[in-house]
């Protein structure tokens, strides 16, 4: 589709909350939700690794569920609430229970798909501190496929977030 | 006096897990400034032929299209892209068969012109509006084929496609097959085509600064890269600097020089203007490397007592458009034939085949993931011919403790195959298992496999091996600590860390290493290939580390006024010996020596070692299957890899190093195959979805063990592990299936189309 | 960035259909998992879209007066999964769309989406053909219902007509009342994958559970779009419930299904997992159907 002499170039102003912070830009409405976030907010947590929604490396959440946010227009964000990565800190700097565990578990190699896989566990911890359950480890596995990783084997990704649930799990 | 804490042999955390769990690691794309031209390549459409015209008057229309340059306006620089050493003897080099833009199509995704937008949809609209004519030829996606006669031509200078034929002759064969009593046992052997699947793709920016070029690139080999730069745009290699940050995993593909060149290339005729070329999954699966899909035939003559008389062994390797790595790869495997399994009477041949496919280069193992399968598919089949149980045959035929390589001069210097061997056997409950599973009926078995590999550390003496350091002292008693040897994932940075702790006798937190490569800056490194790094950059951090350690004594000794020979540097204080008294911290020795108006000085140390080494690695895969037959699909249940590589710097990053290797073991086996279509050539799967790579639901728990004998060789005692992991997995996942439904499976990956077939086969459905 | 010639954000059903009218060349992006991966793959690049993803009101699942299961469209696969109402008449819907790409693709997929791309291996497609869903569209002329067997007119084709939309999925009492189903998708990974085959059935037994009194066989990818294995339905009506009558229902499944040759899959082993499918899942159903009451309150 070439001839786009009559094309216009349309913009929205987004208004969403962006890591517990309310926020709004004027967006191109062709943007992907990973446009808006790394581009206007510089939030370069939000990785490209496929741009398809197949490697979750772009993952992030939104209203309390998570999302490929390469699939996502970025115009669906107004009035959403959104996370990312660096959203998990704490005020002073605290890196999370998870964050952690992912330090301690050695659940890192390249870190190409960490901060995806993070949100998503996010969301898995989240929910189990929520309905007091205890997901198996298959369970945990299904939970997080969403994501590919090359380097891990996704041995240790498991072990971190199992870990970190049956902690949350037993000090809630 | 306070005993010196051991760094090496500690799971310190990562250097750079902080950073990356945090999202504040930044990589190229989020280094690169966000209005920065686009460039994007237009690829063919067709397998091979020639480019006759290229109409862009479309593509120009568009909007924020800046620039389109074609194929016949590039510069002729023919250039090698292969992540190798240089050489300075022009018959070691490697081939030099790239142009930045090609108007003799070679594969489907060929790059034929490449369009600079100043955004993405222009760029993209632009690729899509560009037409080109083509002279269609008759096109060849099979070695065998590629070979005959009359088959079409690939590259001028290449006879019959064959970019290379190696042999060994050891012994006399034919002689020796005579040998009465003698069982023959023969197979053929099929890998395939697959990809490495960084989840970061293939991405670079370039701009010209001061007259030069700046590449910011994810890649594995940055002063290679350098190199490869200069040669393809015909300019001085000091004209080009080289910048690599952190990467999103490599796995060997980006051990190639892949679009930094046309990148650097597109900003010198955009006035130096920053450009950014970022490819898609699509284009890393069809337009930048695979691994080498090998053929195998193999025959062992065998004798009653289970000992080899004489061994026959050939391959075919499907080296796709362009020669990247070219023969090393098929010629690696090779090598391992007359070593995994010594026999005195051997001939082997390997071919490396130009084919119209996408081009293979390095991958994760070099060559000895598919030589395993082959080697090991066949080990099992030799054991069962001659009713010797597969372990104790390997057991009484691997390479033996003193065994020597006449090339490369490797020495086995322990029985580290029988320890990795009876260790797994151990752990995994190897014996039981086989009983178990001996004879089983019905829809649903299980079955134990398992198989070894053979590696070598690094590429002497095939090439140079070499590595070099800077340590800097900072006012602190802190250091930096660089090397050319580059961080892809692996945690490289961290066990070089953890050397310099260990070697200048300081915390690890005192040692900071710089992960940026830039080759204006970093000493000189061949980088991430070969599983070299904690072996080669050993050596010029410990003799940096030594140097630096000796700098800091003499200032000690004359700060303290005490002999150096008594002193020494004990968890970051300077101490002497004698009374194990600290006499000062390496911060206030730093700190005087930095300021001091009548001794000043700065404590820096730079070296850079040349390794006429190699040393082995060896392991096993112990593996256990459930297949389901009437469903013909296998599944792991169960693996485990057992490794000598050595001393582990890091316990707990070895093993997830494994767990890593295993995982995509486990794909290479079962699910992963990049298919090209027959009739066209294109690539059919080139993306995440229709490509099988495993997923967190595709296999069990992995299991890492260890064997740490000490490599006398290395300077901290280690080897190779970075590729090993991926070698036996295949080969033992075969055996298992063998083991559970009798059927011998002579190619991978087994997913159900071969399952289903070789089932009706075997009238198991 | 996506190549979009014009994006409009409809705030309800007669704005779609408004805009639609007003934009005939438009495409409807629902979740987007389907429309903008073609966006990017260049086959819808330069299109204008019609974003229906803010209408709320075609969201969730509720219970109509007559007994029938209203879905909305826009219905997130996860929300289904987890939905009361689908777990407690037609739980295998919940589990055949949990198998959908994984936990990212559920949340923004769409039932709506899931079965107007007309893709025959969409993991919602088989099952509800299994219970003879019934599709509601909502256009210009105002709202009509029609069997989700006639809304697929070919591979990729879907009886939707200029400016009408999917606004439901509608399962009738009579469909579900007295069944239970399984679905198995099968495909060569257990997550993020597309199915080779699925295969969706639900049963039917008789009061004292000896006879299949009713039998219902539905298929992704054994066809160019989902069907239904008419004749191995018919075989398998009034059979006593048995092994081997699950056999014979199975085996009868190849005069139904009409997979094609693809470098996904061949056509013999389609065919062959057809058969094997059709079994598992009666198997898997009857005992579900066995088990039905037995521990429940």
């Amino acid at each position: 589709m070439s001839g786009e002499t009559n094309f216009k170039k349309q913009y929205k102003l987004v208004r969403c909350r962006i890591n517990g912070v309310e926020r709004e830009v004027m967006v191109d409405a062709r943007a992907s939700l990973t446009d808006m976030l790394r581009n206007d907010y510089s939030l370069t947590s939000v990785k490209k690794g496929c741009e398809v929604g197949e490697c979750g490396a772009c993952n992030v959440i939104i209203d309390g569920e998570c999302f490929n946010s390469c699939i996502y227009l970025a115009v669906w964000a107004d009035g959403k609430d959104i996370r990312t990565l660096e959203g998990l800190m704490g005020p002073n700097g605290e890196l999370s229970d998870i964050q952690q565990a992912f330090i301690d578990e050695a659940a890192v190699q390249c870190g190409f798909c960490t901060p995806g896989v993070i949100m998503s566990a996010v969301e898995i911890l989240e929910n189990a501190e929520k309905t007091g359950r205890e997901y198996t480890r298959e369970e945990l596995r299904k939970l997080l496929s969403g994501h590919l990783c090359r380097c891990t084997g996704y041995e240790n990704i498991l072990n971190a977030v199992e870990k970190t649930m049956k902690k949350r799990l037993r000090e809630s | 006096m306070k005993e010196k804490d051991h760094i090496i042999g500690q799971s310190v955390k990562r250097v750079d897990a902080l950073e990356k769990v945090t999202g504040r690691a930044k990589y190229v794309d989020d280094l690169c400034d966000r209005n920065v031209y686009v460039a994007k390549v237009f690829h063919a459409d067709i397998a091979h032929g020639y480019v006759k015209s290229i109409d862009t008057s479309e593509a120009e229309k568009i909007p924020g299209v800046v620039k389109i340059v074609t194929c016949f306006d590039v510069p002729k620089n023919y250039f090698p892209t292969a992540g190798h050493p240089w050489s300075t003897e022009q018959g070691h080099q490697d081939v030099c068969d790239r142009l930045l833009l090609t108007d003799h199509v070679r594969f489907y995704g060929d790059d034929v012109a490449a369009v600079v937008a100043e955004n993405e949809v222009a760029a993209a609209q632009a690729v899509r509006a560009i037409k080109a004519e083509y002279e269609e030829l008759p096109f060849v996606l099979d070695v065998h084929k590629a070979m005959e006669d009359g088959a079409p031509r690939i590259h001028e200078n290449y006879s019959h496609n064959i970019l290379a034929h190696t042999s060994i002759r050891n012994g006399d064969y034919e002689a020796a097959i005579k040998e009465p009593g003698l069982t023959k046992v023969e197979g053929w052997y099929e890998t395939p085509t697959v990809q490495h699947c960084h989840i970061e793709n293939f991405i670079c920016y370039a701009y010209m600064e001061q007259g030069r070029i700046v590449v910011v690139s994810s890649t594995q080999i940055p002063h290679i890269c350098r190199r490869v730069v200069g040669q393809a745009l015909g300019i001085p290699w000091g004209q080009v600097r080289i910048i690599k940050p952190y990467i999103g995993g490599g796995f060997g593909n980006k051990q190639d020089v892949l679009y930094e060149p046309l990148c650097a290339y597109l900003s010198t005729v955009t006035g130096g203007r920053p450009i950014k070329l970022d490819v898609s999954r699509e284009e890393t699966f069809a337009s930048t490397r695979v691994r080498h899909a090998i053929h195998f035939h193999i025959v062992s003559y065998v004798r009653p007592d289970g000992t080899y008389s004489a061994r026959k062994f050939e391959s075919f390797s499907d080296q796709g458009a362009y020669a990247s790595h070219g023969h090393s790869i098929a010629a690696k495997g090779m090598g391992c034939f007359p070593q995994l399994y010594p026999c005195p009477n051997i001939e082997a041949d390997t071919y490396t085949v130009f084919t119209n496919k996408s081009v293979a280069g390095a991958m994760r193992g070099y060559g000895i993931p598919q030589a395993m399968f082959a080697m090991e598919s066949h080990t099992e089949d030799v054991a069962r011919a001659m009713g010797i149980s597969p372990y104790e045959f390997r057991m009484r035929n691997v390479m033996p403790k003193g065994f020597k390589d006449g090339f490369s001069k490797n020495l086995n210097y322990y029985d580290s195959f029988r320890e990795c061997m009876e260790k797994g056997r151990k752990e995994f409950d190897y014996d039981r298992r086989m009983e178990k599973y001996a004879c089983q009926e019905g829809d649903i078995r299980r079955g134990v496999g398992m198989s070894v590999f053979w590696y070598n550390t690094g590429v002497w003496p095939i090439s140079l091996e070499t590595s070099a350091c800077r340590m800097v002292l900072n006012q602190d008693g802190s250091i930096q600590v660089q090397v050319g040897e580059t961080e892809i994932g692996q945690g490289a940075d961290t066990a070089f860390a953890q050397m310099a702790a260990e070697t200048l006798g300081i915390p690890f937190d005192m040692v900071h290493v710089i992960s940026t490569q830039d080759t204006d800056v970093t000493p000189f490194g061949t980088g991430a290939y070969a599983s070299r790094q904690t072996y080669m950059a050993g050596f010029s951090i410990r003799q940096t580390g030594e140097l630096l350690r000796e700098k800091i004594l003499e200032t000690a000794r004359d700060l303290t006024r005490q002999m150096k020979e008594n002193l020494d540097i004990v968890n970051g204080n300077v101490v002497r010996i004698s009374d194990g008294e600290v006499l000062m911290s390496l911060g206030e020795l730093a700190t005087e020596k930095l300021y001091s108006l009548t001794d000043n000085g700065h404590l820096t140390a730079e070296s850079s070692y040349q390794i006429k080494n190699n040393a082995y690695s060896f392991g096993c895969t112990f593996v256990e299957v459930e297949v389901d037959i009437p469903g013909c699909r296998a599944q792991v249940t169960d693996m485990l890899n057992v490794h000598d590589c050595g001393r582990l710097i890091n316990p707990a990053l070895a093993e997830a190093q494994v767990h890593g290797g295993m995982s995509m073991g486990i794909g290479y086996a079962l699910s992963e195959k990049l298919l090209f279509d027959e009739k066209t050539g294109k690539p059919l799967n080139n993306n995440l979805l229709d490509y099988k790579l495993s997923t967190f639901m595709d296999h069990p728990d992995l299991k890492a063990a260890f064997i740490e004998n000490d490599e006398p060789t290395s300077a901290y005692g280690t080897k190779a592990l970075g590729e090993p992991p991926t070698c036996s997995p295949a080969p033992a996942i075969r055996n298992a299936i063998l083991q559970a439904t009798g059927v011998a499976l002579n190619e991978i990956p087994m997913r159900p189309h071969l399952l289903f077939e070789e089932f009706k086969k075997a009238e198991l459905i | 960035m996506y190549d979009i010639k014009a994006l409009y954000e409809a705030q309800s059903v007669s704005h779609a259909v408004e805009l639609l009218l007003e934009h005939p060349h438009a495409q409807i992006i629902a979740g987007g998992s389907d429309v903008l991966v073609q966006m990017r793959e260049g086959k819808l690049a330069g299109a204008e879209l019609v974003s229906i993803y803010g209408l709320d009101e075609l969201r969730g699942v509720t219970l109509e007066g007559d007994g029938t299961l209203r879905i909305g469209s826009l219905t997130s696969f996860s929300q289904i999964t987890r939905d009361p109402l689908i777990q407690k008449y037609i739980n295998v819907l919940g589990e055949a769309v949990d198998m959908v790409g994984g936990p990212q693709i559920r949340n923004i997929g769409t039932i709506g989406g899931n079965t107007c791309n007309g893709v025959t291996s969409a993991d919602s497609a088989s099952t509800l053909f299994a219970w003879d869903a019934v599709i509601e569209l909502t256009g210009p002329g105002g709202v009509r219902k029609i069997p989700i067997g006639d809304f697929y007119i070919r591979a990729g084709k879907v009886d939707l007509r200029p400016a009408e939309i999917q606004t439901s999925i509608l399962i009738r009492k009579e469909s579900y009342e007295g069944y239970v189903g399984h679905y198995i998708k099968y495909a060569m990974r257990n997550a993020m994958d597309i199915a080779t085959l699925g295969c969706s059935v639900n049963v039917k037994l008789s009061e004292d559970k000896s006879t299949f009194a009713d039998v219902r066989i539905a298929y992704g990818v054994a066809g160019p779009v989902p069907m239904r294995a008419i004749h191995a339905e018919e075989a398998g009506r009034g059979l006593p419930v048995s092994g081997q009558s699950i056999e014979q229902i199975g085996n009868t499944v190849l005069e139904d299904v009409t997979p094609r040759n693809s470098w996904r899959a061949s056509k013999a082993f389609r065919e062959h997992i057809s058969k094997v499918l059709c079994k598992r899942s009666l198997a898997e159903a009857v005992t579900r159907a066995e088990n039905l009451g037995k521990g429940a309150s």
